[in-house]
């Protein structure tokens, strides 16, 4: 037995009964306060842990990002706005922020396309619960694992030789000419294969967030609506479809900037060659190949400024979620 | 007895972490140290944070990316002065000088090399072209003419491939290192590492063609050059009928691949690359992994003096994979090891890879810069000119 | 409206000839779309029962030409290795407390921003969300040099803690969105009942957004499994006896990427665990688990 068991126990045991306990305490320390101010002050006891933990990993951070974009690449001279100016001169500034929109752009609309239909499929047949273990497969899978899977997909022999790659065995038996899928980076073919790759892990997590919502939509309201003669697809069309809205709006929210953010793939299959820069792996190369921190902080700062339009939509969104409830 | 842990850093994963971990095994028996290994592909990056970080998260001892970062680190004040830990007279007897004076930063030895590979060897299968151990072609004239008699026994000339994941195209700067270093000669070549020749230079844009001439008589052409592994670069050299009958690449390529499933000598062997300018023969390039101390503490600095010691050394190569950097080593586990070892220490000059000395942005161009030279030749000049500006700013950081 | 508690099974009937046709394009979308996403997985599993000169030289599918290239060996390699295990109880150690704090700590969070009014709600909460675009990669440093200062660096609470951290936007995300689709009414008549907030949240919140609790339990649990990065800036160099799974995972590789193939056989033991995890939280995917209705 691992003599650290005991510990991990009560860490498991003891970590909820802490926080729970926080939760309890909360509304003994509101007492001491009268009884006007309390829904003032408890929602930020609720918020307190949250905000804590949010400051401390992810703002307190940023704002040192922020800093060492005006920096030099030790950190220790100011150089203005130089780093900003080299992103918008750099040979992969601009044509990685135009792959970043065409992944954004391909990556919701399969991920949340094909979640959507798979989880809307799925709850008819007796088979649910495979067909959904199939599609999140992938994402119980490790990303060195999931490099592996596709370098047996992409895998190139020469004309004239067995293919070794899966793709290119169907593409030969075509009659086609083997496709060597990295290097060619006509019409963004090579940053398309790699964006497919990524949905192919994704759609699974799109998939289990809007089924959830699903099955919370009630079955008599269908019933309903089925017995009031709607055929299947005006029933998903003016039931299902606007009740799931929140949740696909969650779900492509966070593939958006999971397309903003992509990196793994990128940096395993090219390391941004052939065309397939993307932000993020060019602010992993300046940080940590070249240790420039000043022009991979610029380009974090880039990475997070293209997020803001979600988030106004977001604001959008949730006003009008309250204004219906 | 010293008792006691150490925690150790290095890029060795896999067979090559097994064979590092069998040299310790001796030293930990005798002194009692528990050695805690992380091995990971990622070390560049753990290093970075680490060292940007304050270094309270380094480990005690580490292998250290290459000489450029090791400056960086030195200068960063967290790589320790070995001086205390190693006797420097035997150290400095036992190893080559321009390998202490690549592990010495400001006139402190930070570095020491745990192993070397002789790089620029043409490798071939004997069963194809015949034994050229005693009929090596000596110059590259020669070489074409044994290309142009032997033409019809395979597909194409060169094997050549520089998939290597996020180092792709490494491959490509070995064999452009080859024509730089024997066109050109070692104080040219060391001018251009150090950012003193242009890329654009007459001189280096024809060593850049000379390799674009291989690649363009390569087996599979640019699309397996740019898709397949460079560990596989060689397996079409053993095929019926061969696909190729030439590979350059580093003496550790006989652990990889189809290579190793072959018998040495008499399934494949190597001549040293052959001479292009008279002048330079007998020129050869090295590389090597180097190890540095982060956190001094009795067991570091007792792990670090084993390290580069004779019978250490003497273990680490008898696993076959790597060659030695000490002087001392001189017993080999097969014939072809032996003839590798004694062709870096008869070297005529001896240089050290070049990429792996430029400043890392350089590097990394320098790694794009030849896999877009490969995938699109009309795009040389703008490459290079492309360089040269990458150059203008990487030196002076 | 607020029928909370009552379960509603879906009524079985028999379907018509007419309804078995009907789903006939249904089966057809479902099996065509499982075996596209099955393939390049089945590719990687026939190819972990092959010797490795076989799988960089010949299709998986050559497999079931010749059956007798069978072997089990990558899994006995991977199995043999000294600190597999060890890594893999250290997976367990770290991933289990790295899921159950966020759940708890954003499950507080999302309920006071759908439930609770206060001024600036909504941009506080946008910017929560917002935050889960930084890059992890450009906290580290700061981060790492922190716990250098108190000496975290090495053990389980730095990752525990710093997983937490990095989950919490979408944890928040998505359990104030569940959370504020439910009915309002149900939480005025508790309010009108005299339960206080904590009585709410953890009698009738909690409990009906159960299926986003697990969904969020599945994927910070396979967050925190698949992790390499994380664990190895903040455990790997400084103690590597606390060393993940992954990392072990990542080391059957040769640096210059030989063994490659061992990547397979360790990537399904590694996956058991969260598919076991999937398995296990889908049940409460099931319809009715919530009462029926949420929202109708």
């Amino acid at each position: 037995m691992d003599p650290r068991l005991p510990t991990a126990i009560i860490v498991v045991v003891g970590i909820p009964a802490v926080l729970v306990g926080y939760i309890l305490a909360t509304e003994q320390v509101l007492r001491a306060f009268p009884e006007r101010l309390k829904p003032r002050i408890r929602p930020w006891l609720w918020l307190a842990p949250a905000l804590a933990f949010l400051i401390f990993y992810l703002i307190y951070p940023t704002i040192g990002t922020v800093i060492s974009s005006f920096q030099d690449q030790f950190g220790k001279n100011w150089v203005g706005l130089a780093n900003y100016a080299w992103f918008f001169s750099a040979d992969d500034g601009i044509g990685s922020l135009v792959n970043n929109i065409i992944w954004l752009v391909l990556l919701t609309a399969i991920t949340v396309g094909v979640g959507l239909l798979i989880a809307v499929l799925v709850d008819r047949v007796r088979y649910e619960s495979f067909a959904k273990s199939v599609i999140f497969l992938p994402l119980a899978i490790s990303a060195t694992a999931a490099s592996v899977i596709w370098l047996y997909m992409f895998a190139y022999q020469p004309p004239g030789h067995a293919q070794t790659g899966t793709l290119n065995a169907i593409v030969t038996a075509l009659g086609a000419a083997p496709i060597a899928f990295m290097p060619t980076s006509e019409f963004k073919f090579n940053t398309v294969m790699l964006i497919i790759v990524t949905a192919w892990v994704w759609t699974g997590f799109a998939m289990v967030i809007i089924s959830a919502a699903l099955k919370g939509i009630s079955t008599e309201l269908l019933e309903a609506a089925r017995v009031d003669g709607a055929n299947e697809w005006q029933v998903f069309r003016n039931i299902i479809f606007p009740l799931l809205l929140p949740t696909l709006t969650v779900v492509a929210t966070v593939m958006i900037i999971t397309a903003l953010k992509a990196f793994d793939i990128v940096y395993v299959m090219t390391n941004g060659n052939f065309d397939t820069q993307v932000i993020a792996n060019a602010m992993y190369t300046w940080m940590f190949t070249n240790g420039n921190f000043g022009r991979g902080s610029v380009l974090a700062i880039i990475l997070m400024l293209t997020v803001i339009p979600v988030m106004i939509f977001n604001i959008n969104r949730f006003r009008a979620q309250e204004a219906i409830r | 007895m010293i008792g006691g842990s150490v925690t150790v850093l290095a890029q060795w994963t896999g067979t090559e972490q097994d064979q590092f971990m069998a040299m310790l095994k001796p030293w930990a028996d005798e002194t009692g140290v528990k050695v805690n290994y992380t091995g990971t592909r990622d070390e560049p990056t753990v290093l970075t944070t680490a060292i940007a970080a304050g270094g309270a998260s380094l480990p005690d001892v580490a292998g250290i990316p290459g000489p450029a970062q090791m400056a960086q680190f030195a200068k960063a004040g967290q790589l320790q002065d070995l001086s205390t830990a190693l006797d420097v007279d035997t150290y400095k007897s036992q190893t080559p000088q321009s390998l202490v004076d690549l592990g010495t930063v400001d006139g402190k030895i930070v570095g020491i090399f745990l192993d070397v590979s002789a790089k620029g060897q043409i490798w071939y299968d004997p069963k194809v072209v015949g034994d050229l151990s005693s009929s090596a072609p000596k110059t590259w004239d020669d070489l074409q003419t044994l290309i142009t008699s032997n033409k019809s026994k395979a597909t194409a000339p060169w094997c050549f491939t520089v998939e290597s994941g996020a180092a792709t195209g490494w491959p490509a700067t070995d064999v452009l290192e080859s024509f730089v270093l024997h066109t050109q000669g070692p104080d040219y070549y060391n001018d251009w590492w150090a950012g003193k020749v242009k890329w654009t230079d007459p001189g280096m844009k024809a060593d850049w063609q000379m390799l674009g001439d291989m690649a363009a008589n390569s087996y599979g052409g640019s699309n397996t050059i740019l898709t397949t592994n460079f560990a596989n670069a060689g397996d079409p050299l053993f095929t019926t009928p061969p696909g190729c009958l030439f590979l350059h690449q580093a003496s550790f390529i006989t652990g990889l691949g189809q290579f190793a499933k072959e018998t040495k000598l008499t399934d494949y062997n190597f001549f040293p690359f052959p001479s292009v300018d008279a002048q330079y023969a007998g020129a050869v390039e090295g590389a090597g992994d180097l190890f540095g101390m982060f956190k001094s503490t009795p067991q570091s600095q007792s792990l670090m003096k084993y390290l580069v010691s004779a019978p250490a050394q003497q273990l680490f190569v008898q696993g076959g994979e790597f060659l030695s950097a000490n002087k001392g080593v001189a017993n080999y586990p097969n014939a072809m090891n032996q003839a590798l070892g004694s062709l870096l220490a008869n070297a005529s000059s001896f240089v050290f890879d070049a990429s792996d000395q430029m400043p890392t942005e350089m590097q990394n161009e320098f790694y794009k810069g030849l896999v877009n030279y490969i995938k699109s030749p009309d795009q040389l000049d703008s490459i290079l000119s492309h360089l040269d500006s990458v150059q203008a700013s990487a030196y002076s950081q | 409206m607020s029928e909370i508690a009552v379960s509603a099974p879906r009524a079985e009937t028999r379907p018509s000839f007419r309804d078995r046709l009907g789903h006939l394009p249904v089966h057809v979308v479902v099996i065509f779309l499982m075996v596209v996403w099955l393939i390049p997985t089945i590719g990687l599993l026939v190819n972990s029962f092959r010797p490795g000169d076989v799988v960089t030289n010949s299709g998986w599918w050559q497999f079931f030409f010749e059956p007798t290239q069978a072997t089990l060996d990558n899994y006995a390699t991977v199995l043999s290795q000294a600190n597999i295990w060890t890594g893999f109880i250290n997976s367990l150690f770290i991933s289990i407390p790295a899921t159950i704090i966020p759940i708890f700590v954003a499950a507080f969070a999302a309920y006071a921003f759908a439930w609770m009014d206060f001024p600036g709600r909504n941009i506080l909460f946008v910017v929560v969300v917002g935050l889960l675009v930084v890059p992890l990669q450009t906290t580290f440093i700061p981060i790492l040099r922190i716990y250098g200062q108190v000496g975290l660096e090495g053990s389980f609470l730095a990752v525990w803690l710093a997983h937490t951290g990095y989950g919490l936007p979408f944890a928040i995300y998505l359990l104030r969105n569940f959370m504020g689709e439910l009915p309002r009414e149900v939480f005025e008549s508790a309010a009108i009942d005299g339960a206080s907030p904590v009585t709410a949240f953890l009698r009738l919140a909690v409990p009906m957004s159960v299926p986003a609790i697990a969904a969020l339990a599945i994927f910070q649990f396979l967050f925190v499994w698949n992790d390499l990065l994380v664990a190895l800036i903040y455990i790997g160099a400084a103690n590597p006896t606390n060393d993940p799974l992954t990392i072990f995972i990542a080391n059957l590789v040769g640096n210059r990427g030989q063994d490659f193939w061992l990547l397979g056989a360790a990537a399904f033991i590694s996956m058991a665990i969260p598919l076991g995890v999937f398995f296990g939280l889908q049940r409460y995917f099931v319809r009715g688990i919530v009462g029926g209705s949420v929202k109708g």
